[in-house]
């Protein structure tokens, strides 16, 4: 079906990105389906499950009820964005962290969930609790874990990121071994 | 136990970083519908509004002219049922002559793009005379009208399948009982809510060769009846399922996607994606079947069981999915953790007009469990026995044989029961929790693996190949399928542990028909144990290669060397060693390139003799305990899960956080059964889901689950790799009527349905507090007089 496409102008992942799309696309289709960045997910497509969860000028938001009309200007991070320009043994405290946990078991949840808990855990004066994560994360389902693993995850990496800072870093990322370190 | 001639452990129990989690963390792989292939078509079904009707025509010409629409096919094309039970064929790809419940697929339409192919599904014209529906099991069953048999495979009425067993002198054991607790329960029915949508991809080359891949849990199944539906012999199709966004039984058998995809591409010659909408995967279902059950137990006045009678009526919906293994299971699977003398039971599933129930995770035993653990609860109550020792006194034990006829080897139940009861502090505080808050226990026992196959055969149930290389890695080829249980994880800790290598020096492939020997799939918890005991059998193979060139060239005996930490060590001198790598070359220079394969297949001598007496019989079963506190409103109904602690014995924890994961992620489903899953359809509205959606069917946020304690017990199993046995399954069942028990020592009221919705609790709450006001019932834990009195 023909359709009249709209050309759009936008960052991805810290890139300038021109792209065309039919008008009444989401963000999630264009970022799939135009840019190959496929670590969005469809769960759901009407906002539900949050596994299409992505940050728009830092903001979390469902790209799959975001027209991408909507990011026009604007700054787009998916969760491709946490893993730019980290190179071996370099990787996101939260990714660390979830990855030491078994935060993700089939994964599919799991980028929506990093995007969401990036904007808690990001520039923080104290790490954040149990609580505070799970009011934030509330909007994304995961139906494998039970959540447990996944708050021990974002708290841990909270923890790690204030630690970072501490040490004069930039916060992320970390090359946390952890304390599977002896196992691998 | 296989396994036990190990020399040390030095990954087995440890925490792992799973092998595919980074990837999948950083988005990087690609899931079925991340798949994307050069010329791809886009395919929509067009589904029955209709709960039962015959199909009188089907116009596609409209479709078939519309510019961008590649192809259409429907039931015509797909004549040749097929059923994931092979005694059960009893569905087709597309509805052929009349669709049986709302969702029902009638048409499919391959198009350039999927808004194309949702415009061509809307222009085809289906004229269909409808029919009248059943909602109900019973009065489906009642149905004697031929014209009025819903699905038209069934062979007599609606009837789906009926199974009465009977072991020992029930009603004699009934009849001499000092107690006897009735009670009549129903499950609602629940879905599975994995949150990746069914999807499938297929191609077909040039030589003819129709690859699909599908997010499948059961890759071999679909290769076989692919194979059968299409007429293409099985060396024709190859199956690949990429990773899995969860299943939890959602996806272990063929759906309609699959073979649509198929045929598109081979009518179209260009590969062809299907992705379900959220709203088609819940009328997709196969999900827990509701039933209503009918319960008589009998117990001494020490509490000991003396029989249990049971009287079960499962919803099957429209198909039989794998609903005969389902009618047993509801049955077959209650005889541990307890000891009876004596037990009947009788299962009927009938057909009726909605979708079709099928296997979710504890397929078919969670129901049974719900009631049993309630009735245990009641009687606890009535004897004045505290309800976890009711539960010691009854304890099959390990090395036992349960009133059916089943063997049990392991058995950690005493222990699991200890854990929870220690660690919630039972004893102390059980007493003095006031009106309103409430400690309750229940127990549960489940299989790890089926004894035998889904289809008969004498070939291994499982099997994997392994491959070492000079480089000193090595590659594993398992078709079992991952679903993000961490199946491939598993494997590669077996390889780590046998061959001394970190698991970053392994590669596990998995679930492609062309690459990996045959796997029957990821169910009935049948992984670890069959699919390990297999890659163990392969990894012990080399290992000995490898230990006899490295002892060879050092000469020393055998049984000395150690292979550990990327090294080949002399377990009486340390500092000789030498890399994998170099030990891996010495092997290679003796025996050629080092490949190897296990097999496993079940014990036979663990079931029962009698028809039937096969199904639910398991090589080892695994055992759980909850324990779980409620805060009860008696204002609202609101019952608040506060904790729920839960202790498994999964025989022996081959990767401890992988473990524990499962124990939570089945708590944690277990609690959304309890207190908010409902999937149904409604009459009123002609059979249409009440809510398709992740909104309006609850699943638990964040912010509803409760905070859960998950403890291994581990009792090493003599059939288990390493002792292992499953985690994955078990862990659900106990969950829900923990809960309910617990309800009832907050406030007093038994809630036989499910699930414990506010209503619900407010109305039996009020209902109580009326007795209580009649005189009929004394006041529970000095009844909120302060409410009503105020």
């Amino acid at each position: 079906m023909t359709q009249a496409a709209l050309l759009l102008t936008m960052k991805v992942n810290g890139d300038p990105v021109e792209v065309a799309a039919p008008a009444h696309w989401t963000l999630l289709e264009v970022l799939r389906y135009k840019l190959d960045l496929i670590g969005s997910k469809q769960g759901c497509d009407k906002g539900d499950c949050g596994a299409c969860t992505v940050q728009i000028d830092g903001v979390p938001a469902l790209a799959c009820l975001t027209l991408a009309i909507q990011a026009e200007g604007r700054s787009v991070t998916t969760v491709e964005g946490l893993s730019l320009g980290q190179g071996p043994g370099r990787v996101h405290p939260l990714l660390d962290a979830f990855d030491r946990y078994d935060a993700a078991q089939c994964g599919f949840c799991t980028p929506g969930i990093l995007m969401a808990a990036e904007s808690l855990v990001r520039e923080r004066r104290a790490p954040v609790t149990r609580d505070e994560a799970a009011a934030a994360l509330a909007g994304n389902l995961c139906r494998c874990t039970g959540y447990t693993k996944i708050l021990d995850a974002v708290v841990d990496a909270s923890e790690q990121i204030l630690a970072n800072v501490a040490k004069g870093g930039a916060g992320e990322p970390s090359t946390s071994e952890g304390e599977v370190s002896d196992a691998r | 136990m296989p396994g036990e001639d190990r020399d040390r452990d030095w990954q087995i129990g440890k925490v792992h970083r799973k092998v595919d989690a980074m990837e999948r963390m950083r988005g990087i792989t690609r899931y079925t519908d991340d798949l994307k292939l050069p010329g791809m078509l886009h395919a929509k079904i067009l589904r029955s509004p209709h709960p039962h009707a015959k199909i009188l025509s089907i116009d596609t010409s409209a479709a078939e002219a519309m510019p961008g629409v590649f192809g259409v096919v429907t039931g015509q094309d797909f004549r040749i049922p097929y059923g994931i039970i092979p005694w059960t064929p009893d569905e087709n790809a597309l509805a052929v002559d009349k669709v049986c419940h709302v969702g029902d697929g009638v048409a499919c339409v391959a198009a350039v793009d999927e808004d194309t192919a949702i415009a061509a599904i809307a222009a085809i014209k289906v004229e269909y005379e409808e029919l009248r529906a059943f909602y109900d099991p019973e009065e489906a069953l009642a149905n004697r009208d031929r014209e009025l048999t819903i699905n038209p495979y069934a062979r007599k009425g609606n009837l789906s399948k009926h199974v009465v067993l009977e072991f020992g002198d029930v009603e004699g054991s009934l009849e001499g009982a000092d107690l006897v607790v009735a009670g009549d329960y129903f499950f609602e029915g629940t879905t599975h809510g994995a949150i990746e949508p069914h999807c499938a991809v297929a191609q077909v080359e040039p030589n003819g060769i129709l690859t699909v891949w599908s997010a499948t849990q059961v890759s071999h199944y679909l290769h076989r009846e692919l194979s059968k539906v299409l007429e293409i012999p099985p060396h024709q199709i190859r199956v690949i399922q990429p990773p899995l966004g969860g299943a939890f039984g959602g996806k272990s058998e063929p759906f309609d996607l699959e073979f649509c995809v198929a045929k598109l591409a081979l009518v179209c010659g260009r590969p062809v994606k299907l992705l379900y909408t959220r709203e088609e995967v819940f009328y997709s279902h196969r999900g827990r079947h509701p039933m209503k059950m009918k319960y008589r137990t009998g117990f001494t006045k020490e509490g000991k069981i003396t029989g249990v009678s049971a009287k079960t009526i499962l919803d099957g919906g429209a198909y039989s999915s794998f609903g005969l293994v389902t009618t047993y299971y509801s049955g077959q699977l209650l005889c541990a953790p307890y000891d009876f003398g004596s037990y009947r039971f009788e299962s009927t599933r009938a057909y009726t007009n909605k979708p079709a129930c099928g296997p979710k995770r504890g397929h078919g035993s969670v129901q049974p469990r719900f009631a049993i653990e309630i009735q245990l609860d009641k009687a606890a109550v009535a004897l004045g026995i505290d309800p976890i020792e009711l539960r010691r006194r009854n304890d099959i034990g390990s090395d036992s044989v349960t009133v059916n006829e089943f063997r049990v080897g392991s058995n950690g139940f005493q222990e699991c029961l200890t854990r929870v009861e220690t660690a919630s502090g039972w004893q102390e505080r059980r007493p003095s929790l006031p009106y309103g808050q409430g400690l309750g226990v229940a127990g549960s026992t489940y299989i790890s693996g089926t004894n035998y196959p889904i289809y008969p055969n004498e070939m291994p149930q499982a099997a994997v190949q392994i491959c070492l290389d000079r480089s000193g890695r090595a590659r594993v080829f398992s078709g079992a399928n991952d679903i993000g249980q961490g199946s491939n994880t598993m494997l590669a800790v077996i390889v780590s542990e046998e061959l001394g290598l970190p698991l970053d020096d392994i590669r596990v492939l998995s679930a492609d028909t062309d690459l990996c020997p045959v796997d029957l799939g990821a169910y009935s918890s049948r992984i670890t144990l069959m699919v390990g005991n297999a890659c163990l059998n392969a990894a012990q193979k080399l290992r000995r290669k490898v230990c006899e060139a490295v002892a060879k060239r050092w000469e020393i005996p055998r049984k000395r060397v150690v292979l550990a930490k990327r090294m080949a060590l002399d377990l009486e001198n340390p500092e000789r060693n030498v890399s994998s790598a170099e030990a891996f070359a010495w092997a290679e220079a003796d025996n050629g390139l080092l490949g190897e394969v296990g097999s496993y297949n079940t014990p036979k001598d663990r079931h029962g003799d009698y028809r039937g007496g096969t199904i639910g019989a398991s090589p080892a079963y695994s055992f759980t305990a909850h324990l779980a506190e409620v805060d009860v409103d008696p204002e609202t109904g609101l019952v608040d899960v506060k904790t729920i602690w839960v202790a498994h014995d999964c025989g022996k924890a081959l990767s401890k956080r992988i473990v524990e994961g499962q124990i939570e992620g089945s708590t944690y489903m277990g609690f959304g059964e309890a207190l908010m899953e409902q999937h149904i359809v409604d009459p009123e509205h002609r059979g249409v889901h009440t809510g398709p959606n992740l909104l309006d069917y609850r699943m638990p946020t964040f912010l509803d689950t409760p905070t859960i304690d998950a403890m291994i017990v581990e009792a090493a199993d003599a059939n288990g790799p390493y002792g292992a046995k499953e985690a994955g399954e078990g862990p659900l069942h106990s969950s829900i009527p923990a809960i309910a028990n617990a309800i009832y020592d907050a406030v007093g009221i038994r809630l036989d349905t499910l699930p414990f919705s506010p209503p619900k609790v407010l109305a039996a709450i009020e209902e109580r507090q009326r007795r209580v006001e009649a005189g009929e019932l004394p006041p529970h834990k000095a009844e909120r007089t302060a409410r009503r009195s105020a």
